[in-house]
């Protein structure tokens, strides 16, 4: 029953477009987004380098940015807590407790999908769009080019995906950002607290926002993927 | 400025096996050449050395123009081009296929649209432009590679093989396509087909390729 009645009171507070609620959610998209943008910056260029240049230990690297991927969330948490915590190499910067810290951290967990989707989309483009850019006159960077935007669809699923990730990840905002009312909370910090405290109304709603954000993400990555898909190469 | 081409004992192999063994041919006419021989004779292999896209193991390639040797630089690698059986197609219309060549030079805009225009017509695919290049049949992607190639207007196309995986319909289609940049002008021509009776459709200078050599056919 109480169910029903969270249910209800949840969907109230989505209708009326509640003050606090828009406000997590705004901070959500802010602190993810921003990570998410700054994930794809540095992703991308890696991929590229390990896409297109060889090197003594490419395969560890490879390896490395795989396994990368599954990082804990929450050792990220700590990895960041340790580098921003007032003792830290970087505590004289006072970002902890910060969204800059959230970013940081969301950043972290973020690059290596970007990275490691981008790099497999671009080493999956036929050879033969490689020899063809260069019978028609390209230069090495204008294939590197060419052969990145043949991955885009690739490298948009890695992007996608990785704002999936980072949008339903709670350990290391929560370790580095303190759930701070007004300040550092988002959607799945807020889920966490209020389901501990038995306030289930905005975390229900928070739920929901979540689940239909994820069910966006994952709509446009198939819409994506679906189009990437348009026929054979002959 | 014609160019031509001139190809000096030249040797390849690949792992340990010999394909091209001491190859001698001066390609000076505008007009087609047409290379035929054997599957795995070395063909492809050829014309991949004469257009630059591979280097021999030993001998010369050279491309003259009015006698003077042409440095093998990005300037002479844009003056020819190779169509390869695979075409390569970008996963992007038509159009944008066809206008890649042009981009990467810097012609953008309505003169690049107009020599666009010009190329896919020119193949009959005009109707087509705004579809994506993977969806073409087998045919018209080979159509497609021949209009990429064009649309930059080189002095020297390589054609590997364009119909050897196209109905009939569509080798004549393209065997009419060669024909017409012939009595245009509009390059020297080297094909290679394992076809003899369109080798002798399309030749004015026949060539065989024969135990790793080539021979006046």
């Amino acid at each position: 029953m109480f169910l029903i009645e969270s249910f209800k009171t949840a969907s109230s507070l989505i209708v009326h477009l509640d003050a606090e609620l828009m406000g997590i959610i705004l901070l959500s998209l802010k602190v993810s987004g921003s990570a998410l943008i700054i994930a794809t910056l540095l992703g991308l260029p890696l991929a590229a380098f390990l896409g297109f240049k060889r090197f003594p230990l490419k395969g560890i690297c490879i390896t490395a940015l795989h396994t990368f991927m599954g990082l804990p969330p929450v050792v990220v948490g700590l990895f960041v807590y340790l580098l921003l915590s007032r003792s830290g190499p970087l505590g004289f910067l006072a970002l902890l407790y910060t969204p800059s810290a959230m970013i940081i951290a969301q950043s972290i967990l973020a690059l290596p999908i970007v990275a490691s989707l981008s790099y497999s989309a671009i080493v999956g483009i036929d050879p033969i769009i490689t020899q063809a850019s260069k019978t028609l006159g390209a230069t090495p960077y204008q294939v590197s080019v060419t052969i990145i935007r043949e991955a885009r669809f690739g490298i948009m699923s890695g992007v996608i995906a990785a704002f999936g990730r980072v949008m339903a990840e709670v350990g290391a905002i929560l370790i580095v950002g303190g759930n701070i009312a007004g300040f550092t909370r988002v959607m799945t910090t807020t889920i966490a607290l209020e389901t501990d405290k038995g306030n289930f109304d905005l975390a229900l709603a928070l739920g929901i926002i979540l689940l239909t954000i994820s069910m966006v993400i994952n709509t446009f990555l198939h819409v994506v993927q679906k189009k990437g898909v348009t026929g054979t190469n002959r | 400025m014609i160019l031509d081409l001139s190809a000096t004992n030249i040797s390849k192999g690949y792992n340990g096996n010999q394909v091209l063994k001491g190859c001698d041919f001066l390609f000076d006419n505008i007009g087609i050449y047409v290379l035929t021989g054997a599957n795995g004779c070395g063909k492809s292999t050829f014309l991949r050395l004469c257009a630059l896209i591979e280097s021999p193991d030993s001998g010369e390639i050279n491309y003259r123009a009015e006698g003077t040797v042409l440095p093998k630089d990005l300037a002479l690698k844009r003056r020819i081009t190779l169509v390869l059986p695979k075409v390569g197609v970008f996963n992007t219309t038509v159009f944008r296929n066809v206008s890649y060549g042009l981009g990467i030079r810097g012609i953008k805009g309505r003169k690049a649209a107009v020599k666009v225009n010009d190329a896919l017509e020119f193949v009959g695919l005009a109707d087509k432009k705004d579809q994506n290049g993977l969806t073409l049949s087998s045919g018209e992607t080979q159509r497609l590679g021949i209009a990429r190639a064009l649309v930059i207007e080189p002095d020297m196309l390589f054609l590997d093989e364009p119909t050897a995986s196209v109905d009939q319909k569509n080798t004549a289609i393209i065997e009419d396509i060669i024909l017409r940049m012939k009595r245009e002008g509009r390059a020297t021509v080297i094909i290679t087909t394992h076809d003899k009776e369109q080798a002798a459709r399309l030749a004015d200078s026949l060539l065989l390729m024969h135990d790793g050599k080539i021979s006046r056919g």
